[in-house]
């Protein structure tokens, strides 16, 4: 019943690929020794025109993975692969623009992301004169308006023409998505795109997402600690706990048959007035600092079906159902589950032996 | 019925400019019982924060309150002055601030900051204050070894908590928290709510809590204002609000937010954005917001119409009434 998460990196149809996935840093001064591990064994796979979203708690490690893909920083182990090609034997000035032109990033929080003494059409431009170097002026400025109109940022003329000041929360995300779109990227990282923005405008911004999908062909890493937005525009979902992808697999499936009990913790805290009040849990919300961690599984202190197992070894990913992966010692998948509910843990701590591989 | 612990009434704040008057809020009437829990709802720059501003007499040129009452425990405050405020202010009813990174002093420590706070009311021992000090940690799951710590030193979700327990110090009877939540993911978010509920249920303090996520007050407060343009767009019962929403602005709202349960519907969101209240639209303030704006929208302004226990401004229940007349 267990297979490896993912297969080796060779046989590929995917766009992005990481293997072993792996960045630490250290704290403290220059000798100190204490390594806080952001992200740890992260094997993730994003297809063409897919929108992956990887959701966790701040703390989770999920940013550190958007700033790894972006080549903000060098991972401390592990390989990323695009398009077949390993991203940090890319040397030459030439490669590194190539993959930033198709890999670019949207950032959280769209009033610091741009530089308030230009005008909002500096970076599209920017971007274009850097990575569309066909382009002449005119064809500069029509792609301009072009990407504006396609983020719904109307009249594309007027709006580029206006300083970061002069717009809404709203409207700079699309900004920040339009200067994305500019340099034709196959992968969009968007990086908590719609959290500081009013839920009266993420919608549009959701909605946005998907249509560049569907129109630009774009893939998205969407990155956020809202569960219900990920389902809302996600193919796949992949929950981050503590440096660890800790449970993936299709939208639905993980949604509906949640395996591990940090995801179902996060499903049960989503607010949702149609429902009624779920009974309150006496959980602290406290995501944890990963600084020199043992063996053992780290949502075991928040976990209510932990077992003695648990804190000895560290539970990999292992298959659930069809292409969905769960990192547990007792969730059970849904073959074994012969209730067909699909919540493992609660019948599997009275069986207590599933062991990993 | 018993006399409101608070009572709103007409009250109008305006951004005075050299240029413009900007009116943040216009005409806010609402009562608070003791005890009550009333969650305000809406988008940013609806002058919800600047609402709660002008109720605590926290408001600062060049915002001003133009007209109005703010009468608590039969007292108006707006008359008050410093000196007699500074009695009030605190002892009876507290702040929590949005952002508890800014509003903590960075360079001191929370229980430095907290004896600062109760120092600054009354006179009181270095013991009573260590032991109170301990005490409002304590209820907000916060151990007191804590109160060497400095702000930087906790997470986000404790900053917070922290916050609500500096509000707590003298047992007010009324607690304003301004989106205290919103900087928080959705599990410490849902668990920081709880707190709240627990602790205003054991205490009995009212509370007004601003948010623009509707979703997040729903299973917690007793009554619901939705603001709009600065005005009460809609203001009644939780649960009626939430199952029957009467204003077309409510109703986006609602809709505005992915469900994880039950069928992926799409979402339309609200289309445009917030007028600029230096200039607010003519007529109903919503209506080239509007889906179902009619042609009289433009002109008239709505009064607020009583429907059930709810009021709304909003045309569409003026046909209604009339309908039924």
């Amino acid at each position: 019943m267990s297979q490896p998460a993912n297969a080796a990196p060779d046989s590929d149809d995917a766009l992005l690929r990481t293997t072993g996935l792996t960045r630490h840093f250290r704290l403290g001064g220059l000798l100190s020794r204490r390594m806080l591990h952001a992200v740890d064994d992260l094997n993730l796979v994003i297809h063409e025109r897919e929108i992956v979203a990887l959701v966790g708690e701040s703390g989770s490690g999920k940013t550190t993975v958007a700033r790894l893909l972006a080549m903000l920083y060098p991972p401390t182990r592990g390989t990323i692969h695009y398009r077949g090609r390993s991203v940090h034997r890319l040397r030459s000035r030439k490669d590194v623009l190539w993959y930033r032109g198709e890999v670019p990033m949207v950032f959280q929080d769209p009033y610091s992301a741009m530089n308030p003494v230009f005008r909002v059409s500096h970076g599209v431009m920017r971007n274009l004169k850097l990575h569309r170097r066909d382009l002449d002026s005119a064809q500069r400025h029509e792609e301009a308006e072009r990407v504006f109109d396609v983020v719904g940022l109307n009249p594309a003329g007027d709006m580029l023409r206006k300083f970061p000041y002069e717009m809404s929360g709203g409207q700079r995300q699309r900004v920040g998505f339009a200067q994305a779109l500019a340099v034709r990227p196959k992968l969009i990282l968007a990086d908590e795109p719609v959290s500081m923005l009013d839920v009266s405008i993420r919608a549009g911004i959701l909605n946005m997402m998907a249509s560049l999908r569907a129109d630009e062909g774009a893939s998205i890493l969407y990155i956020t600690h809202d569960i219900a937005s990920a389902r809302y525009v996600a193919d796949r979902i992949v929950v981050m706990y503590a440096g660890y992808a800790v449970e993936q697999g299709p939208t639905e499936v993980v949604l509906s048959r949640p395996k591990h009990p940090y995801t179902q913790l996060l499903l049960s805290a989503v607010p949702d007035p149609r429902e009624k009040a779920a009974p309150v849990s006496a959980d602290s919300g406290e995501p944890p600092r990963v600084i020199d961690p043992g063996d053992g599984c780290r949502f075991r202190q928040r976990c209510p079906y932990a077992i003695d197992e648990c804190a000895r070894v560290t539970p990999l990913l292992r298959s659930m159902g069809p292409g969905h992966d769960a990192a547990c010692h007792v969730a059970v998948a849904d073959a074994e589950d012969h209730r067909g509910e699909g919540f493992g843990p609660i019948s599997s701590v009275a069986k207590g032996t599933d062991t990993v591989a | 019925m018993p006399e409101p612990l608070l009572d709103v009434e007409d009250l109008s704040v305006s951004y005075l400019t050299d240029t413009a008057e900007i009116g943040a809020v216009d005409r806010v009437t609402l009562t608070l019982q003791a005890g009550e829990f009333l969650g305000v709802v809406g988008e940013s720059g609806c002058g919800k924060s600047t609402l709660l501003f002008a109720i605590a007499q926290l408001l600062s040129p060049p915002a001003e309150i133009t007209s109005g009452r703010v009468v608590f425990r039969g007292q108006d405050l707006v008359r008050l002055s410093d000196s007699e405020l500074r009695h009030v202010r605190w002892r009876d009813y507290s702040v929590v601030m949005q952002s508890a990174m800014n509003a903590l002093n960075p360079m001191k420590s929370i229980g430095a900051q907290f004896k600062d706070t109760m120092r600054a009311h009354e006179r009181i021992s270095a013991d009573a204050i260590r032991t109170r000090s301990a005490e409002v940690l304590h209820l907000v799951g916060i151990d007191d070894a804590h109160l060497e710590s400095y702000p930087h030193q906790l997470s986000g979700g404790m900053r917070q908590r922290a916050m609500i327990a500096m509000a707590l110090l003298f047992t007010p009877q009324l607690v304003i928290m301004d989106e205290p939540t919103s900087a928080l993911d959705v599990v410490a978010q849902r668990s920081l709510m709880t707190q709240i509920k627990e602790l205003q249920q054991q205490f009995g303090f009212a509370v007004i809590f601003v948010t623009h996520d509707m979703s997040v007050i729903a299973h917690y407060s007793d009554r619901v204002m939705v603001m709009y343009a600065g005005q009460v767009a809609e203001i009644g019962d939780t649960g009626s609000i939430f199952e029957s929403p009467l204003h077309p602005y409510s109703r986006g709202l609602l809709d505005a937010f992915p469900s994880v349960r039950g069928p992926r519907r799409p979402l339309s969101g609200i289309p445009g954005s917030p007028p600029d209240l230096g200039r607010p639209p003519s007529g109903c303030r919503f209506h080239p917001r509007c889906s179902e704006a009619m042609a009289q929208c433009t002109t008239t302004e709505p009064p607020l119409y009583s429907v059930g226990d709810t009021q709304v401004r909003c045309l569409l229940y003026a046909e209604q009434l009339r309908d039924a007349v």
